[in-house]
């Protein structure tokens, strides 16, 4: 029951689609794609430099330092978070049965978060870097573009979910209203001043660093998830309830964790204990959450053979179990006292940014976008993406956490530093390899993009009528 | 629309007051912290250089936080929350591609050193991966007058003309040498850890505790401390650093010389004729006369060098009668 046929047409699935909010999700996922290439290529380069310190170094712009924080910076801030407010407008729309709010803002936004991203890529090669302090090395007037974005994003999601012609409010909209709420807050806390002084700032930098990665990126995620996967699968989400837990435990536990960033600084030792023992009672949620996805995919596991869309979400599923179950065992002290500082902890960023949050993103994208544009990409692109992805982030996860736990036992045993330095070598040489294969693989990813919005569609896949409304509200 | 309020709401001002427990509160709190004993603001020109490090993301690489443990002992003593009270970005870092910096510039307090290793740092570590800064310095064909050229090593060097720091290197380096730990402030490490943790490296006490045969421990503690500038091969770099290899103090009969110069620091020596602008860094507080021994004993025997073997004892006799000439 939607509030104006006359907006609707009818897709070749069947689907009832909204032309806008087509364009919308269109106009987020491109431009999402492309700054996945570009800070992806970036991310080349910088991994590059670990063989090759002396190469491009002679342009300050061009050098590690500066290349990094674009590289971390552009994943984040230009590819994740506008491909995720993309999907959550889509899934807004869709699962609330009705329409955008505004086309208008959602542009607005979007206009937004890429200026942000553009000045913030700018100032960094320039040098304007705000502090190293990861993911807000932005400077703040720029941060606050990003913020303004935010904001705008959550207002349109709350008022299309106020508008919205079903009884309930489907959970993946708790989790995305969630998302784009709690973003603007991280966001304010990491820009105001006054209470980030020495070392107040690192139990600031404790709390920016981790619940940018928690409060943000994890539930856009997961409300992507609880949509797509029912959607795929023709079948409700195996519990709601737990997916009502999941979400209020890790509201509750999740921000308490940050300072697990800091063990062994000098930050208050309540604080840091604290941080470990939330981490372990943060199984709770990703435990229930990885669990309620992967039963309602039981006995469909034939399935993912089938779709490539359901084999990126399941991927997913398992990026966020394996990433997030490694965070909590990483707090432990033992384990910490080892792993921390080393490349371990590149690698698990990587877990969960990439095996989690971006093949969740994927899985959406390829799950979502054809019913918003009725144009599909081809299966054979799919699959090379697919296995390009897998492939390169299991070698990049694997070397990095082998080469992390070499460099860690180098300085636990006591060796003259330069020798963690050499044992690495070969393993930033794997890590390489990997993301070689990961990059190519986005290039795939942009092609297929381009055939679900200007360029001409593939045929229509297995799977696909299943993907008509249904089972998802 | 109460549902809405109810979960958008709801969940908001949870997050608020968790976001101000965990973030905006303790980040309060500690940033009344108040330096501890000896903990100084920086000059300008070393702020200068803070910014510099900054901007080029040396922070990626490095960390500047001792912990409270045994593997970070080589780094100085455990950091104090007084110790941070300037420093404002922090720069705690989260990665150690390359060593900690919190004490560098007791380790490497030398600004030639450090130009050197700025402009290559393959030129005083071989294996190092750390990136080259070439832009930090200009290549003219003579310095001006009252400024120093970098003895860059020639395998290293341009061609043509000499290496000169640009104004951001020598903030850079001025920055560098200023990261030296005040002594440690009263058994205080985070607030309210556990004293179980390794107590601090008071002078005397063992930094780098190495197992194994004296000759083996003192390999070790020569990489780790001394190489940068000696280099492993004893040969030093010309003009720079003098070689250790067939050197008249590490050869001669009475190692009270050595004894003392590795105790002590040096300054201003003409070694084989040639004088060293920068001066050699004095150990006796960061090892005990074991260690030191060690050292001197690997010295002397490395290299083809036979200078008699000093036991800890005579290095306590050199220490006890201090630092007079
Ligand atoms: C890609 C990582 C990387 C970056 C970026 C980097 N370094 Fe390093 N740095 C290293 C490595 C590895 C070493 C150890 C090998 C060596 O001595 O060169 C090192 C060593 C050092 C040392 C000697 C420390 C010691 O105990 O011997 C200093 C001083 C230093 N770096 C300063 C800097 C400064 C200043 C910057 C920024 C302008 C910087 N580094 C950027 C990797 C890096
Ligand atoms: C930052 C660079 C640097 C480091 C690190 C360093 N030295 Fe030196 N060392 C020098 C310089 C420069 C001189 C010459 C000083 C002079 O001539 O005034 C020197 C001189 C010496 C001499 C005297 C040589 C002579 O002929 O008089 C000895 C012995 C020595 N160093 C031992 C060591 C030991 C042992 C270590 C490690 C614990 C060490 N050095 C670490 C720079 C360094």
């Amino acid at each position: 029951m939607s509030a104006d046929p006359a907006a609707h047409g009818v897709t070749p699935t069947g689907a009832v689609a909204d032309s806008a909010l087509g364009r919308v999700f269109a106009g987020y996922t491109i431009f999402a794609t492309a700054w996945l290439v570009f800070a992806t290529f970036v991310g080349l380069v910088v991994a590059y430099k670990f063989g090759a310190p002396d190469f491009w170094s002679s342009q300050p712009w061009l050098t590690f330092g500066r290349l990094r924080p674009i590289h971390t910076n552009d994943t984040f801030y230009g590819f994740a978070s506008i491909a995720l407010v993309g999907l959550a407008y889509y899934v807004a729309a869709r699962s609330c049965r009705t329409r955008l709010y505004s086309t208008g803002l959602a542009w607005i936004g979007l206009a937004l978060f890429n200026l942000a991203a553009l000045a913030g890529t700018v100032a960094l090669a320039a040098g304007d870097n705000a502090g190293d302090l990861e993911y807000r090395e932005w400077p703040w007037p720029i941060r606050l573009i990003f913020a303004a974005g935010a904001v705008v994003t959550a207002i349109n999601l709350l008022a299309t979910v106020a508008r919205r012609n079903t009884h309930d409010i489907y959970l993946s909209n708790w989790y995305t209203m969630g998302g784009a709420l709690f973003v603007i807050v991280i966001a304010t806390v990491g820009i105001l001043p006054w209470y980030q002084y020495g070392l107040g700032q690192v139990a600031v930098s404790g709390y920016f660093m981790h619940n940018s990665v928690g409060m943000w990126f994890t539930p856009m995620t997961l409300g992507i998830f609880y949509y797509a996967l029912p959607k795929l699968l023709s079948r409700p989400i195996y519990s709601y309830a737990l997916g009502v837990l999941a979400f209020w435990t890790n509201l509750l536990f999740y921000p308490i964790i940050g300072a697990h960033h800091f063990l062994f600084s000098p930050l208050p030792w309540w604080l840091q204990t604290t941080a470990i023992v939330f981490s372990v009672a943060m199984l709770v949620p990703v435990w229930g959450g990885s669990a309620n996805f992967a039963l309602t995919a039981r006995g469909r596991l034939g399935d993912v053979a089938q779709s490539y869309p359901l084999a990126f979400i399941m991927v997913g599923v398992l990026g966020y179990f394996v990433g997030s179950t490694q965070g909590t065992f990483e707090a432990f002290r033992s384990l910490q006292a080892v792993w921390h500082f080393t490349n371990f902890t590149v690698g698990h960023s990587h877990l969960t940014m990439y095996g989690f949050v971006t093949f969740g993103i994927w899985g959406g994208v390829y799950a979502l976008l054809p019913l918003a544009t009725g144009k599909y990409p081809s299966r054979l692109g799919m699959g090379a993406h697919f296995w390009l992805a897998v492939v390169g982030s299991f070698i990049y996860v694997i070397s990095l956490s082998i080469g992390g736990t070499v460099q860690g036992l180098d300085w636990v045993h006591g060796k003259p530093f330069i020798q963690s330095v050499v044992d690495m070598n070969p393993y930033y040489v794997w890590r390489g390899v990997g993301g070689i294969l990961m990059f190519l693989s986005h290039l795939v990813f942009a092609w297929n993009v381009w055939r679900m919005t200007w360029g001409r569609s593939a045929a229509r896949l297995p799977l696909a009528p299943a993907l008509a409304e249904g089972a998802a509200p | 629309m109460n549902k809405l309020v109810a979960i958008a709401g709801g969940s908001l001002a949870i997050y608020i007051v968790l976001a101000l427990m965990m973030g905006v509160i303790p980040g309060w709190q500690l940033s009344q912290t108040p330096p501890g004993p000896g903990v100084k603001p920086l000059t300008p020109l070393q702020a200068e250089g803070r910014e510099v490090y900054v901007a080029n993301g040396c922070s990626y690489c490095h960390t500047q936080q001792v912990r409270p443990l045994p593997q970070d002992q080589v780094f100085g003593r455990p950091s104090a929350p007084g110790d941070f009270a300037y420093q404002t970005p922090e720069l705690l870092g989260s990665e150690r591609t390359g060593p900690d910096l919190t004490d560098v510039g007791v380790r490497r307090g030398s600004d030639v050193w450090q130009y050197i290793h700025l402009y290559n740092p393959r030129a005083v570590e071989p294996a190092s991966i750390m990136p080259s800064f070439p832009f930090l310095f200009e290549i003219v064909d003579r310095a001006p007058p009252g400024v120093a050229p970098a003895p860059i090593p020639k395998a290293y060097a341009p061609a043509h003309g000499v290496v000169i720091p640009t104004r951001r290197a020598q903030a850079l380096v001025a920055y560098l040498l200023s990261l030296k730990q005040p002594p440690q402030p009263a058994q205080q490490t985070a607030a309210g850890a556990p004293s179980a943790t390794p107590t601090p490296a008071a002078a005397g006490t063992a930094r780098t505790p190495v197992a194994g045969a004296p000759l083996a421990r003192g390999k070790q503690l020569f990489e780790t401390n001394c190489a940068a500038c000696h280099q492993s091969n004893g040969r030093g770099l010309p003009g720079a650093f003098p070689a250790l290899a067939g050197n008249a103090v590490a050869n001669a009969a009475d190692a009270t010389e050595h004894i003392h110069i590795v105790l002590f620091g040096l300054q201003g020596k003409t070694i084989d004729g040639v004088k060293y602008a920068s001066p050699m860094p004095a150990w006796g507080a960061q090892f005990d006369d074991r260690q030191i021994a060690d050292l001197i004993n690997y010295e002397r025997s490395a290299w083809g060098n036979h200078g008699a073997p000093v036991t800890a004892a005579e290095v306590a006799k050199v220490r006890a009668a201090g630092n007079g000439k």
